[in-house]
């Protein structure tokens, strides 16, 4: 049978979290479905349609669903389940909303976050905050998934070519209004895919110190992240809190600043190719975890850092 | 109006986890286990709701061992007024957890239920959903505000992007992000008081539930640990290292 992808999108791009979930439904079956549902959303069929091993798109293009409201996309998914054995979503705050949903409908468990694939009914879940790692095997006849993007390489996004099946639903309407959507807009790139991460916590104090921490994003192309008393503490908004309860990254760099290194922090980055930690503690937990640790006041650290990197950037010219 | 708040026993969260030895799970036994963490913000916000008169009632359901009645005494010190115990096994999966809560919110008949968003156990974040969803009830998923009037609820929810505002006629499910609120520390007056509080068991068979697993826990292991680095002496040492050793800039 075939897998069923539900793409992540805003109606106007495919977030990457659909690249490494479709990575995750290669090592299950090679039949590749991907379902983007929303509004006035063919551009997005346009991206997924080059996207390596998506066989076919199935487009609802409908109004109702252009919020792609928890109640809508699980009726969706209902409505699609019966042609498949497995259906996948990003572990995004988008998969988590619907998939349980959909699940518990058909009176199915479902499989959250899985890190690996041993075998179609076999996966690796971190649990305990990663502090423990399961391996569960699922005894439903269709698995209901959600992916740890962080743990499959992104798909290609162009190689492919998808056939494109429009598709419409009578969908029930619900008890439900869309109200509004703040979204950080950001020149920088996506937190969970950035190639680097700077990240500060409660040492930098206050908002307008995260300054010192874009301009060095600026210079190695990095996204801006931030431990939760950071975020609790309101110098900066909640979609840049990494950890436990926050966004999972495993940037190639990541570089954590005035953090100490909460087990519920590292949890979210510690997957992460090369740790760099900067705090004035040398106790600092962080410290056990880095690659390289500078003992330092980073109100001294930062500014230099970014002097470093500006004669870095002259010598290579 | 009644609101249903749903607590789950579980591992401290400043325990250091182990692993048993055989890998059949993690090492429960003389462990410190508290409510949830995110199972207190949605005591705390049922509690505040009643504070502030729109609500009249607050009870406080945990499914699991008998032990699980001290997560709901503490609830209960908080400010709720009574707790039912459902008592079953220990790896109760969310699936039987959802249809569990079903059974208490058709006899208890809530305006809304109050969960955390997950577990910081078996981190699956779904009861809530599945709860919503066999009640075919609307939901609100990863709460951090929540204003409420008669028939309706206003909340904010925390998404990757940053915020959606969602208006969800009652009534509905909703489960609560840390950022909620600041849940109180119970008093001691009102831990006594507490403890005259009623709980009410209930056997799980009773209740005809299904609890068989559908998700085959096979084994539990360690994760591969990450072995600390070197200190660097200065700011220019560290950019040498990341350029030349890591070559990651
Ligand atoms: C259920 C639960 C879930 C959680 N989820 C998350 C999560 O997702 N993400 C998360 O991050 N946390 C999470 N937490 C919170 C976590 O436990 C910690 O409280 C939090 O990570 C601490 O943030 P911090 O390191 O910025 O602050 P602190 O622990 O206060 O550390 C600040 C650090 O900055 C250093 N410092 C101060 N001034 C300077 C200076 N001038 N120069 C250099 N260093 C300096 C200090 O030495 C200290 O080490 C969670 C907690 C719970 C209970
Ligand atoms: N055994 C349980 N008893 C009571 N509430 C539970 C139980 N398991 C889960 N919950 C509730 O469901 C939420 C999400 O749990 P989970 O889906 O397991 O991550 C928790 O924060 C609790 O509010």
């Amino acid at each position: 049978m075939s897998v069923l992808v539900v793409a992540e999108h805003n109606n106007v791009s495919l977030k990457s979290s659909t690249l490494n979930t479709i990575q995750a439904a290669s090592q299950i079956d090679k039949d590749i479905h991907l379902l983007v549902c929303g509004f006035q959303n063919d551009e997005v069929v346009n991206q997924a349609s080059t996207l390596e091993g998506v066989n076919k798109i199935l487009q609802l293009n409908d109004e109702i669903i252009q919020h792609q409201l928890a109640e809508h996309v699980s009726q969706v998914i209902i409505n699609l389940s019966k042609n498949y054995s497995h259906i996948l979503a990003p572990s995004s705050t988008f998969g988590k909303n619907f998939m349980p949903r959909a699940a518990a409908i058909l009176d199915h468990s479902q499989i959250s976050d899985i890190s690996g694939v041993i075998s179609p009914d076999t996966f690796i879940r971190p649990i305990y905050a990663g502090n423990a790692i399961a391996t569960v095997q699922s005894l439903d006849p269709v698995k209901f998934i959600t992916v740890r993007t962080t743990s499959f390489e992104p798909v290609e996004i162009v190689g492919g070519s998808a056939s494109i099946e429009k598709i419409s639903l009578n969908l029930e309407g619900i008890a439900t209004k869309f109200l509004d959507r703040k979204e950080a807009k950001s020149e920088r790139p996506e937190l969970g895919s950035a190639r680097v991460v700077i990240s500060g916590g409660r040492g930098l104090e206050n908002g307008d110190n995260f300054k010192l921490l874009n301009e060095i994003a600026d210079k190695l192309n990095a996204a801006i992240g931030a431990s939760r008393a950071a975020v609790d503490a309101g110098y900066i908004g909640n979609e840049c809190q990494v950890g436990q309860t926050g966004k999972m990254v495993a940037p190639e760099l990541y570089i954590a600043v005035g953090i100490s290194g909460a087990i519920q922090h590292l949890a979210g980055m510690k997957e992460s190719k090369i740790i760099v930690a900067i705090n004035k503690d040398e106790e600092a937990p962080i410290f056990g975890i880095a690659d390289y640790g500078l003992k330092a006041d980073l109100f001294q650290a930062l500014p230099e850092i970014s002097k470093e990197l500006d004669l870095l950037n002259d010598i290579a010219k | 109006m009644k609101i249903l708040v749903a607590v789950k026993r579980v591992i401290d969260y400043n325990v250091q986890i182990r692993v048993k030895p055989d890998n059949s799970g993690v090492e429960k036994d003389n462990v410190k286990m508290s409510m949830n963490p995110p199972d207190e913000n949605a005591v705390e916000e049922a509690i505040k709701l009643k504070d502030s008169g729109e609500v009249t009632e607050v009870v406080i359901v945990s499914i699991g061992q008998e032990k699980c009645q001290d997560t709901i005494r503490t609830a209960l010190a908080m400010g709720a007024d009574r707790g039912i115990l459902v008592k079953a096994g220990d790896d109760i999966e969310p699936l039987a957890v959802a249809k569990t809560l079903k059974n208490i919110v058709e006899k208890e008949k809530p305006n809304m239920v109050l969960l955390g968003k997950q577990a910081i156990d078996d981190y699956c974040n779904q009861t809530g959903q599945m709860l919503s969803a066999i009640l075919n009830w609307p939901q609100g998923c990863f709460v951090s505000e929540l204003g409420i009037n008669d028939s309706a609820i206003t909340i904010s929810r925390e998404i990757d992007e940053g915020l959606e505002q969602l208006e969800i006629q009652l009534p509905a499910v909703v489960t609560c992000d840390l950022r909620l609120n600041e849940p109180r520390f119970a008093s001691l007056p009102n831990i006594m008081k507490a403890k005259k509080k009623p709980i009410e068991i209930i056997e799980i068979e009773s209740l005809g539930v299904d609890t068989i697993p559908k998700v085959k826990y096979l084994k539990v292991e360690e994760p591969p640990v990450r072995q600390g680095g070197v200190m660097v002496a200065d700011v220019k040492e560290l950019i040498q290292k990341l350029k030349y050793e890591a070559k990651v800039i």
